[in-house]
């Protein structure tokens, strides 16, 4: 696990925030379990292809012209990069 | 033969003693708790819960609609499942997964179809209402080789069903008068359709739209007139606020002639006099409206937002036209639903597990029922209503 030794990973308690707003927001377009909705499916099998960076802009600055809102407000570059990293390797519960 | 009948005469009697007492199905609630693939059945005249049901799957986003006698709620759930629960006995009747991905569903006029909507393979299902037998299905095919994402999906008269492609941009009518030969007509809605509603008379289906600023209206007593836009641009070009969840249309937002509807990306809702369908008014509320719900009166609205101010609700007046109260009720408002003449709402509230229990009249909360992370509520009362 390379990616977990990131000096940016966010605390624990940010994490537990992080996947709940993941989980709970995203998931009324991506669905709870991630595999999808009015938004695409985000299970690791459907990201496999995208560049890691790419997917936290989305995340972070948005898609304009589709659904897909900007996050900025509520988390940092940083936390989005830990998102997809998550994303990736199987996000937790 | 007496005497048969007599042992069959004890027989019944003997099992009847360990029946509960008889009961109606007019005041009963389903409550979805999305993150655990549980219901809660409630009485909404005691307030309490008397049954919990497990096993339902993925119920994030999910939505019931009832059988016409009440007795029996079908769950569609968001992994394609179509749960059929018996609101007497507290149990699952039948489970099928009838797709990959759905979105809810509808039942029909009289009350022998029931239809799921889909999003993956994109398109509506019709089943048999007492069997969930499949009977017919229309792929939302809009072009060779291109399915679209269903949303919006309303019972209306004549056993028809009415949806919006929110791929296409076209809002179909599929009528089952036929249940195995279901008949099609495609009319145009605009950009990205993200929900429906049929007005409470069944006489019109509008979608609303979410690329573009404007709201499909579709005569459904007229259909040869064909689809066309109201409320168009109403943003006045201005810049959209971000929107974090989709809203959600039905037939509750019509109240006193008027429809009250939310705008996307501006933190308003919209006033349409539905004899003319031109605006009559905005009001301005605290967020992005997702629920905007006349109480069965029409004398207040009520409106719940999207993430992040998804902890508060604003009461609109409707004879003022503004909102009068503003709610902090708990964390993460979900859902609201009226009892069948308004005297009390129930909000959902995920973050706090509980349902919470208002009196409409002077706003104080008279009860609550604790449920693992709740969302949609839905009483039985729907049973009854078009478009529910």
């Amino acid at each position: 696990m390379l990616s977990s030794a990131l000096a940016s990973e966010p605390p624990p308690q940010r994490q537990q925030e992080l996947a709940h707003m993941v989980r709970q927001e995203c998931g009324s377009c991506h669905g709870m379990s991630l595999q999808g909705g009015l938004g695409p499916a985000l299970l690791p099998a459907d990201l496999r292809d995208k560049p890691a960076e790419g997917l936290a802009a989305t995340i972070y600055h948005g898609r304009p012209g589709t659904a897909m809102p900007p996050w900025q407000r509520f988390l940092t570059e940083a936390e989005a990069a830990w998102v997809v990293d998550r994303l990736l390797s199987g996000f937790p519960e | 033969m007496r005497i048969l009948f007599s042992v069959l005469l004890v027989a019944f009697l003997s099992a009847c003693a360990g029946t509960p007492p008889l009961r109606g199905t007019g005041d009963l609630a389903l409550i979805i708790e999305r993150a655990s693939g549980h219901v809660t059945l409630a009485n909404t005249s005691t307030r309490q819960p008397y049954a919990r049901i497990g096993g339902l799957g993925d119920l994030s986003h999910a939505s019931a609609v009832y059988s016409r006698d009440g007795r029996y709620a079908y769950v569609f759930g968001r992994d394609g499942a179509l749960s059929k629960i018996d609101m007497l006995e507290g149990r699952m009747v039948k489970r099928i997964v009838q797709s990959g991905n759905a979105i809810g569903g509808s039942i029909s006029q009289d009350g022998r179809i029931v239809v799921a909507q889909n999003y993956k393979p994109g398109g509506i299902k019709a089943f048999d209402a007492e069997t969930l037998e499949l009977l017919a299905e229309v792929p939302a095919e809009y072009a060779p080789g291109q399915f679209s994402k269903v949303v919006g999906l309303a019972d209306s008269p004549g056993n028809k069903f009415v949806y919006a492609l929110f791929d296409a941009g076209e809002i179909w009518v599929s009528d089952f008068s036929d249940p195995r030969r279901p008949v099609t007509q495609r009319f145009p809605a605009g950009q990205n359709p993200y929900d429906g509603l049929v007005t409470p008379d069944g006489r019109h289906f509008l979608a609303g739209l979410f690329g573009e600023d404007g709201v499909a209206l579709l005569d459904l007593w007229q259909p040869e007139k064909g689809s066309r836009k109201i409320l168009e641009k109403y943003g006045r070009g201005e810049e959209k606020l971000p929107v974090y969840k989709m809203p959600h249309l039905r037939g509750w937002s019509v109240a006193q002639g008027k429809a009250y509807l939310p705008a996307i990306g501006r933190h308003e809702v919209l006033v349409v006099d539905v004899a003319t369908w031109k605006e009559v008014g905005r009001i301005p509320v605290r967020g992005q409206p997702v629920f905007v719900m006349a109480r069965p009166d029409g004398r207040q609205v009520w409106v719940n937002f999207a993430f992040p101010d998804y902890g508060k609700v604003d009461v609109i007046d409707t004879l003022k036209g503004q909102v009068a109260h503003q709610l902090e009720p708990g964390k993460g408002i979900l859902h609201m639903e009226f009892t069948p003449r308004g005297e009390n709402v129930w909000l959902s509230a995920r973050d706090d597990h509980k349902i919470l229990i208002y009196n409409t009249e002077n706003l104080t909360r008279i009860g609550e029922i604790t449920a693992d992370a709740p969302s949609g509520i839905f009483f039985s009362s729907r049973a009854q209503r078009i478009g529910f």
